[in-house]
């Protein structure tokens, strides 16, 4: 594979991964780190790459495995290794809130941004990928490296844990 | 779980388009009558057209993406005195055989990753079943009315086995049954689907039972319909249990 045909594929993707890898780390500084290594790595594996094959699901992979080996990839892991566990409480909470205050709330930019940076970062991150990024559940499955069943439960608790965080909010203002 | 047993899941998988038709074209029908699911995708409709401001909110400086583009962009070739034909695509012949070979046992290890998932899900969840009877007869019907296909139970009564429940779950996208058993302190997870391509793709057919994922496995195809037994028990239990479940749908 050469590196005209790399480019070709490799940079449309550019503002996408710029934009995500700062929704994961939340700083601009590290998201350019992530950004530029995750390039290095794949123009490095890029003779593995097999054309036909989803360019964009796999340099959203690099970019996440990348993520996890760095310093608030691994920070994150260590504070939420339980997160795929289990969401009842979050679910008893996101039953008390109607869609109309959902829907009220998530047109405010600012809140649902909020609401979207409070989540752990695998909650944030496949609703990024589902929502922002527009994959299907297959292409989460191969960024994620899980398996589809994992992505449909994970999505549904991340869904969830965003209304409790919308719904926080909300109440916080109330009182 | 909404009020009228819909799960938000199902409400979901229907709004990121990941539904098949048929249980799509069911929710539509159902999506009329309910208001409460109807203000429910209203709701995650909002949020999502909201969230597409996500999408642009951090935008990467000029001089960073110059930086990247000269880090990705074409060094003007100098090198172009690579050996013979023969040598180059000798050595590419041996990279696509070498891909090929990683990416199947890729495909097959993550396939039975997915059962082994499937299994322990239910292990390890709390409430780990959408119908809890140790009776054929209720958990049979149930699935009748959860999934596209129809498969049967054989009478546990008198084995080693319990039947413990059933619940509704996915396999490589498609809707399957679990029903799970017992024996002693184990479970065993009956998997079944319905046959695909893709399913015996990912799972070739084989000849008693496998170690697969640290746990014992043994699968099978008969009318359409794929099975897998899947337990940490020995290897003569899962063919026991296979061997019953085969009897019950010959």
């Amino acid at each position: 594979m050469d590196r005209v045909f790399f480019e070709q594929l490799a940079m449309p993707l550019f503002d996408q991964l710029y934009n995500h890898a700062c929704w994961l780390t939340g700083d601009r500084v590290e998201a350019e780190d992530l950004v530029q290594e995750t390039y290095a790595k794949a123009l490095k594996g890029f003779a593995s790459f097999a054309e036909g094959t989803n360019i964009r699901a796999w340099m959203f992979r690099i970019l996440r495995n990348t993520f996890l080996t760095s310093r608030s990839g691994l920070a994150a892991q260590r504070t939420e290794s339980l997160e795929d566990q289990g969401g009842t409480a979050e679910e008893s909470v996101s039953h008390a809130l109607t869609p109309e205050v959902i829907l009220m709330r998530s047109q405010n930019e600012e809140t649902l941004f909020a609401a979207l940076e409070s989540l752990p970062v695998n909650y944030r991150q496949i609703i990024l990928l589902c929502e922002v990024e527009e994959m299907s559940y297959r292409e989460i499955a191969q960024v994620l490296d899980v398996p589809l069943g994992t992505v449909m439960s994970r999505l549904s608790r991340a869904r969830a844990g965003l209304r409790a965080a919308l719904g926080a909010n909300v109440s916080e203002e109330v009182r | 779980m909404m009020r009228c047993g819909q799960d938000r899941e199902t409400l979901a998988a229907y709004l990121d388009g990941e539904l098949q038709a048929e249980r799509g074209n069911a929710l539509e029908q159902h999506l009329r009558t309910c208001s409460e699911c109807a203000a429910e995708i209203a709701g995650m409709l909002s949020l999502r057209r909201s969230m597409r401001a996500a999408k642009t909110r951090f935008t990467p400086s000029a001089q960073f993406r110059q930086k990247i583009q000269s880090q990705a962009a074409a060094k003007r070739r100098g090198f172009r005195t690579f050996g013979t034909l023969s040598v180059a695509f000798a050595a590419l012949a041996i990279l696509v055989a070498a891909f090929l070979l990683t990416r199947q046992g890729m495909l097959r290890g993550d396939a039975y990753r997915e059962i082994a998932d499937l299994h322990t899900g239910d292990l390890a969840s709390a409430n780990p079943y959408d119908v809890v009877s140790s009776d054929r007869h209720t958990v049979k019907p149930w699935f009748q009315g959860h999934i596209p296909f129809a498969f049967n139970l054989p009478e546990f009564g008198g084995t080693e086995f319990t039947l413990l429940g059933g619940r509704l779950v996915y396999l490589h996208q498609q809707p399957a049954a679990q029903v799970v058993v017992g024996v002693r302190q184990h479970k065993i997870s009956v998997l079944i689907a319905q046959d695909s391509a893709e399913l015996a793709t990912a799972f070739p057919l084989s000849t008693g039972v496998d170690l697969r994922n640290s746990f014992n496995v043994e699968t099978w195809s008969n009318h359409g319909l794929r099975f897998f037994v899947i337990g940490d028990v020995e290897k003569p239990e899962i063919q026991h249990l296979a061997e019953t479940i085969q009897s019950a749908n010959p």
